[in-house]
């Protein structure tokens, strides 16, 4: 089974035997891009974070086979250390990680939420629906879909906190 | 995960009448797969059907069923008329799981009951006949209301609960035609036949969500559980209210995480409708809503959470401004 993705600005030609495969095993396996980290598998940690289209998904609970054609941004294309990312950046000014693990679907996921958020997308929080503002509610609320098993949470909230005001 | 054929599907007649398991978001189906809850012989991939679109339909809108439930959340149509349905759909899951989450997907995702997720374990609802590991196990987010002595699980969902209570029409499609299923009417109790969730007949199929004219008043989901984001209800109370003169000209609900389909009572909503607000009817309604209420030994606190979640609900609701 052929499926074309173009993951980080590069376009891949997999052939799958299987249509088992998850996004997250074809992105670690076959494309060798380690920094996207399985953790429970099930949807649950968010450590498998990834962009696709646009979007942060859970890639453990999507196959590869329903991505023929899609685009895909993980840690590797948000920045290297060469060159990091302002979220990367903020994330070891504030220590926001302990052993590191949950760490690049941290700050995948704050990349895209931070996105969201500029769309004006509501959350449970956000009362009258129409006008979110970035409070650490607001960003502890919408990064539920993470957890930290150290954690860190009060110093990634102020990472992403500064990411935003900077990006403001 | 066992093994399966993969098709994908370029329109919904593809789909409709295929024997085949459908797949959209995969967020419940792929993660059961790999629990060998679930293990479909071949699946047949919806994503690029179409049906991806929220469109005027006269005063109320319809759904497509590919709409993720994001998208849906975050539409301005139903921020504006239907405040329920967003904030609704905003109370459940992750923002990963409601980017990829669809609509149609919502509707038909399966019951988090630990005995149906564990395949050791007995269940009549996985498989008929097995019996039922919850009744006199550990059955703390399980049924109060229309469950069974075949099964007590619940339907977990949320926004289907806010569906109920705005009157949405599920519009599906099968080999016979078209028709119609009215959300509160589409999922189903359990019965002697707990392994059917809803009332999708074979080879049918989801189009779309029909939402009728915005209904106005104060739209209140609040949902109850063991941590503030990320989690299945323990009770969850979704309500309109519309108020005229200091009294409920309307007044809808629906209740989640109590029963095996969102749980709608219209004795109780004609003993608010035309009413002044107050703690002593509120209580009425409550009654109304319980009638035949059965704890199950660990979820017998849902009964009293039930009462001062909707009298708290309707305090909000009614209270004159903000």
């Amino acid at each position: 089974m052929d499926v074309t993705l173009t993951v980080n600005g590069a376009q891949h030609d997999l052939r799958l035997d299987d249509p088992r495969v998850s996004l997250l095993d074809a992105l670690r396996q076959h494309l060798d891009l380690n920094g996207t980290k399985k953790g429970c598998d099930h949807g649950q940690c968010g450590a498998c974070t990834v962009i696709v289209n646009g979007r942060r998904i859970n890639s453990c609970l999507s196959l590869a086979v329903m991505h023929d054609g899609d685009e895909i941004t993980t840690i590797e294309g948000i920045g290297t250390p060469d060159d990091l990312a302002p979220m990367q950046r903020a994330f070891i000014r504030h220590d926001g990680f302990q052993c590191g693990y949950c760490t690049p679907g941290q700050i995948v996921s704050a990349t895209a939420m931070l996105e969201e958020l500029r769309q004006g997308w509501p959350s449970q929080l956000s009362d009258d629906l129409k006008n979110p503002e970035l409070t650490d509610e607001e960003i502890r609320e919408r990064m539920s879909g993470n957890i930290c098993r150290c954690s860190c949470y009060p110093n990634i909230v102020d990472a992403i906190r500064e990411t935003a005001e900077g990006a403001a | 995960m066992r093994p399966f054929d993969y098709t994908r599907a370029h329109a919904p007649a593809d789909a409709v009448g295929a024997e085949a398991r459908i797949i959209a978001g995969g967020t419940n189906l792929l993660d059961l797969m790999k629990l060998q809850v679930e293990t479909p012989d071949r699946l047949i991939d919806i994503n690029h059907v179409g049906l991806d679109r929220v469109e005027r339909d006269g005063d109320g809108l319809r759904i497509g069923a590919l709409v993720r439930n994001s998208d849906l959340a975050a539409d301005p149509a139903v921020r504006e008329g239907w405040p329920l349905l967003s904030k609704a759909i905003l109370a459940g899951a992750s923002a990963q799981i409601r980017n990829r989450a669809t609509t149609g997907g919502n509707l038909m995702q399966r019951t988090r009951c630990y005995y149906f997720y564990d395949i050791d374990a007995p269940c009549n609802k996985r498989e008929p006949g097995s019996g039922c590991g919850a009744i006199g196990g550990n059955n703390r987010q399980h049924a109060i209301l229309g469950a069974s002595d075949h099964c007590i699980a619940t339907y977990p969902g949320d926004m289907a609960v806010a569906m109920s209570a705005l009157d949405a029409v599920i519009e599906v499609e099968g080999p016979a035609g078209k028709r119609e299923i009215r959300a509160a009417d589409f999922h189903r109790l359990p019965g002697d036949t707990p392994q059917r969730d809803n009332e999708l007949q074979s080879g049918e199929m989801i189009l779309s969500v029909r939402l009728p004219a915005p209904l106005g008043g104060r739209q209140i989901y609040r949902k109850v559980r063991d941590r503030r984001s990320y989690a299945f209800a323990l009770v969850s109370v979704a309500a309109v209210v519309v108020m005229e003169a200091g009294r409920m000209a309307t007044a809808r609900l629906a209740f989640g995480g109590v029963a095996h389909k969102p749980w709608r009572v219209p004795a109780a909503e004609s003993l608010l409708t035309g009413q002044p607000p107050s703690p002593e009817l509120f209580d009425r309604a409550a009654d109304a809503v319980l009638a035949g209420a059965r704890g199950q030994g660990h979820n017998d606190f849902k009964i009293p959470l039930l009462r001062r979640t909707l009298g708290a609900v309707l305090a909000e609701a009614t209270q004159e401004s903000k």
